[in-house]
């Protein structure tokens, strides 16, 4: 037996293994079973005969063998005039044409009246990820990107729910939706959502997911303004599956404007897969047939984007960039488009991360369409790409791309503000219209929690009474609003008012209309007019103000007030009396320390938090612990690590010096040595402790001796250069070299370390 | 038709003394003050079929001809009541009704009654293609 054992496994695998990506699964492309982004021979090839100003074929399929879905698009999405020249135009032609802003978007949309499911799929299926981002942005119907949250909660707690939808307004989404853990509590979430909704500024859109008629019924007791719970399906099994039909869902569309309530449809990929009927057709194009469907119905728009499917269509090569290419078709198609996002589509941050930057860049009407603004096991929808918990990154994500994701960075104690008058107003409507008597420790738990886990409030249970009183006595938005104005509410009854009277004139049922300050803003009065740089929609330098401004900005200011903190303590430790112009040493057990311009007179610790008294103490101690001399100088012509150690060098008797800058980074140098060729180096100053700079003086004085120690090593796994430290790191040393002067002369210090003061 | 166009949006801004709920209160007359002395009802926070008929001319205008038809037919189901609403939507899902004849029905109560003619066109179109495609079938 001599041999060895062969290893078994690369043991980075076993590292990889333990990301959370590999929680996530993949799935093979396999058309035949329906899961396939782009490709498959079942896919009917583009195309479309016109008799008679009729359509009597269409993407291989006679008239006669059309499916409900064929024959719904074929009478209300074709357009016969248009039909011949457009589907004459090659996909390849078209393709670029989405690309060109030489090409009016008013174009491409009269075109698409005449494109056929299949062709525009086969079109979009040519543009690569970069192309199908710009396309979106050029294509997409309203100039200005809007949001959308979700607030729920796990007990579907009506002051929660009033306390966050208030928090969602603040942030800026254009339209807030709930829905709810138990379906009977419907009525109870939109009262609490309207009411918060109104705390603040008026104008976000509301809605209840809920059970088809009795949304509508919530709608018209006006507690809501928009729905988009209307899903169609790209198959004629999955629709009927789904218990309805183009007709039916159409009725709905007709049904839902003569309310006064917005709506658009939901469709997305792999639904059609989840639900076992995808006729071994790949995803893009059944989604085509989805929105040229909704386009026919006559729906202002869709939600779109994978949604509930998302994640399944995440699974498959190609996925994401399918999910953006059914986007395409939807704002081709003109329709306003919430844009998916929401569902989470993968366990990764990585890929949570890189699935909203093309949406964040290129804008769109609502670019989730449902991001979590409660924390993730608070969303009754599910986990949404973005929840609460990453709400500050995709603020970042923002001020990064200088990309305006329709979110604004909300002040701490604005937000405290907010939730006591959502939670107050919301008490105070349950106390008018005898619904409840929330007590004041429900209240205030409420107003501190981040989540239900945390709050001493309504459960579930306990909220079914209080929805079903609002059912049976038909409260409407009437007695809301007259309960927040007796109670000192009136600028929330106003704002829940004004929402309301939305829904008289119906200007804000036309496409991708939302409400900014005050007025409805669609796709009429607010067209994206892109047409290359400078075009469509740009940020104003008030709007750049508001995204930039996120929490806990440092600047010189912060930087200097939190080292003064220091000072005091400092003065009671070391002291640096200037005795002269430092003079050049001629006694060979000597080193000298190069202290730089701003060390312990502006600044008194290091990155890694250690005060400079402690740092020059141990160093002394070390040199001296190897029988030499430490003399200590401040150079203030420079306040380079490197030349602080070649100048103390060179002003040392032994030819060795130290040099070292406030924050902690420090350097032995020879003054036989070239600048930057240093003999030790810590440039990891975060991470340097005592420790190392007692061994770089014993080190400083070894080589003075003569001798050639071991380097000291900073075990460094790349901490020191987290992004914690940078912005600190360049405004300390720029203090430091706003301190230098040309010329200036160093000084000799006499170090005084002032005992038993430690 | 009023021809209005693109510019004539939003309705509210350009002519809110002609935007009224269905009692004829005007949009301006809807103040907290109004309903705070019990003046508004929620008809007076109702869309008009000519405020839907009004929206459909501007989304002509701005080359959305299916929206505006949609618009159109919505103006058509304003005055019809909530029930009869779901129960039509119910009839048309599928296997709701077992006939044509019961959606050929449906569309003259929708048509004579209601004077809802694009509805009941609506319908009659679904009957054909239901029929088509056997949607007429039992469903359990």
């Amino acid at each position: 037996m001599t041999e060895t054992s062969r290893p078994n496994r690369w043991q980075r695998f076993a590292e990889w293994d333990a990301r959370p990506l590999r929680l996530d699964k993949f799935a093979k492309e396999d058309p035949a079973n329906g899961f396939s982004a782009f490709r498959s021979p079942n896919d009917p090839k583009p195309g479309v005969a016109v008799m008679a100003g009729r359509i009597a074929a269409m993407d291989g399929v006679l008239a006669h063998d059309f499916d409900m879905i064929d024959a719904f698009i074929a009478a209300h999405h074709l357009n016969p005039m248009v039909v011949d020249e457009a589907m004459a135009i090659p996909s390849e032609a078209l393709a670029r044409m989405l690309v060109d802003m030489n090409v009016p978007r008013a174009e491409l949309v009269r075109l698409a009246h005449g494109l056929t499911p299949a062709k525009l799929a086969d079109v979009v299926s040519r543009l690569n990820a970069l192309e199908i981002a710009f396309a979106y942005s050029k294509m997409r119907a309203r100039k200005t990107p809007g949001n959308q949250a979700h607030v729920t909660n796990a007990k579907d707690d009506p002051l929660q729910l009033a306390a966050d939808a208030a928090v969602a307004v603040a942030y800026g989404f254009d339209e807030v939706e709930t829905t709810m853990r138990v379906a009977r509590n419907a009525w109870s979430n939109a009262v609490a959502c309207a009411v918060g909704a109104a705390v603040g500024r008026w104008g976000v859109l509301f809605q209840c997911s809920s059970e088809e008629a009795e949304e509508l019924r919530i709608g018209m007791a006006g507690f809501t303004s928009y729905a988009e719970t209307v899903s169609v399906y790209g198959t004629e099994k999955s629709f009927t599956d789904g218990d309805d039909t183009p007709w039916s869902k159409g009725f709905l569309a007709a049904a839902y404007a003569s309310r006064g309530i917005k709506m658009r449809c939901t469709s997305g990929a792999g639904s059609e897969l989840l639900m076992g009927f995808h006729q071994s057709q790949t995803l893009l194009y059944l989604e085509a047939r989805c929105l040229c469907l909704q386009r026919g119905m006559g729906v202002q728009g869709t939600q779109n984007g994978g949604i509930d499917g998302a994640p399944l269509t995440a699974t498959v090569p190609g996925g994401v960039r399918e999910l953006m290419a059914e986007n395409l078709i939807a704002v081709w198609l003109d329709l306003e488009c919430a844009s998916g996002n929401d569902a989470r589509s993968s366990e990764s941050e990585i890929r949570v991360g890189a699935k909203i930057l093309p949406y964040l860049i290129a804008g769109s009407d609502l670019i989730c369409s449902g991001f979590g603004s409660v924390l993730a096991y608070d969303n009754s929808f599910n986990p949404s790409l973005f929840n609460a918990e990453e709400m500050e990154d995709y603020l970042v994500l923002q001020r990064d791309f200088e990309a305006d994701g329709g979110l604004t960075p909300l002040a701490e104690h604005r937000a405290l503000d907010l939730r006591v008058r959502a939670v107050e107003a919301i008490s105070a409507v349950l106390e008018e219209l005898e619904l409840g008597r929330p007590t004041q420790d429900m209240k205030n738990s409420v107003v501190m929690a981040s989540g239900s886990a945390d709050t001493r409030s309504y459960s579930p249970g306990e909220v079914a009474p209080i929805s079903a009183a609002i059912q049976d006595r038909e409260i409407t938005v009437i007695d809301v609003i007259k309960a927040l104005a007796r109670r000192g509410f009136a600028p929330e009854a106003q704002n829940l008012l004004n929402v309301v009277k939305l829904r008289v004139s119906g200007d804000y049922l036309q496409t991708s209309a939302m409400v900014r300050d005050g007025r409805v803003l669609s796709a009429i009065n607010d067209p994206n007019d892109y047409q290359g740089p400078g075009s469509g929609y740009r940020m104003s330098e008030t709007r750049r103000q508001e995204i930039n401004d996120i929490r806990d900005i440092l600047d010189q200011d912060v930087v200097l007030r939190a080292e003064a903190e220091h000072k005091g303590a400092e003065a009671l430790r070391i002291a640096y009396p200037v005795t002269g112009p430092a003079q050049q040493g001629g006694a060979a057990d000597e080193v000298v320390i190069g202290i730089s311009p701003a060390f312990g007179l502006n600044l008194f610790q290091t990155t890694a938090g250690h005060k400079l008294s402690q740092v020059l103490r141990v160093m002394v101690q070390g040199i001296e612990s190897r029988g030499l001399r430490a003399r200590v100088v401040r150079f203030r012509h420079t306040a380079d690590t490197s030349f602080l150690g070649l100048s103390a060098a060179r002003l040392s008797g032994s030819g060795i010096g130290i040099g070292i800058q406030a924050k902690g980074t420090a350097v032995i140098h020879s003054a036989s040595r070239l600048p930057h060729n240093n003999l030790e180096l810590f440039s990891n100053a975060p991470i340097t402790g005592l420790e190392h700079y007692a061994g770089f003086g014993r080190n400083a004085a070894a080589y003075a001796l003569g001798e050639a120690p071991e380097p000291v090593v900073v075990p460094t796994r790349g901490e020191a250069m987290g992004s914690r430290y940078h912005a600190r790191v360049a405004l300390i040393y720029a203090i430091e070299t706003g301190l230098t002067q040309e010329g200036a002369v160093p000084q000799e210090i006499r170090l005084k370390f002032l005992e038993g003061r430690q | 038709m009023k021809g209005l166009k693109v510019a004539d949006y939003p309705l509210a801004e350009t002519r809110p003394d002609q935007i009224r709920g269905t009692r004829g209160m005007a949009l301006n007359d809807i103040t907290l003050d109004a309903v705070m002395a019990g003046a508004v009802t929620m008809e007076d926070l109702q869309i008009t079929p000519g405020a839907l008929r009004d929206q459909a001319e501007v989304a002509l205008d701005a080359g959305r001809p299916t929206l505006g038809l949609n618009f159109q037919r919505a103006a058509e189901l304003v005055a019809v009541p909530q029930e009869v609403i779901m129960a039509t939507y119910e009839l048309l899902r599928p296997g709701r009704a077992k006939t044509r004849q019961e959606l050929l029905d449906r569309a003259d109560v929708l048509r004579f009654e209601y004077n809802a003619p694009m509805i009941a066109d609506f319908i009659l179109e679904a009957a054909q293609v239901y029929e088509k495609r056997g949607v007429f079938t039992y469903r359990f």
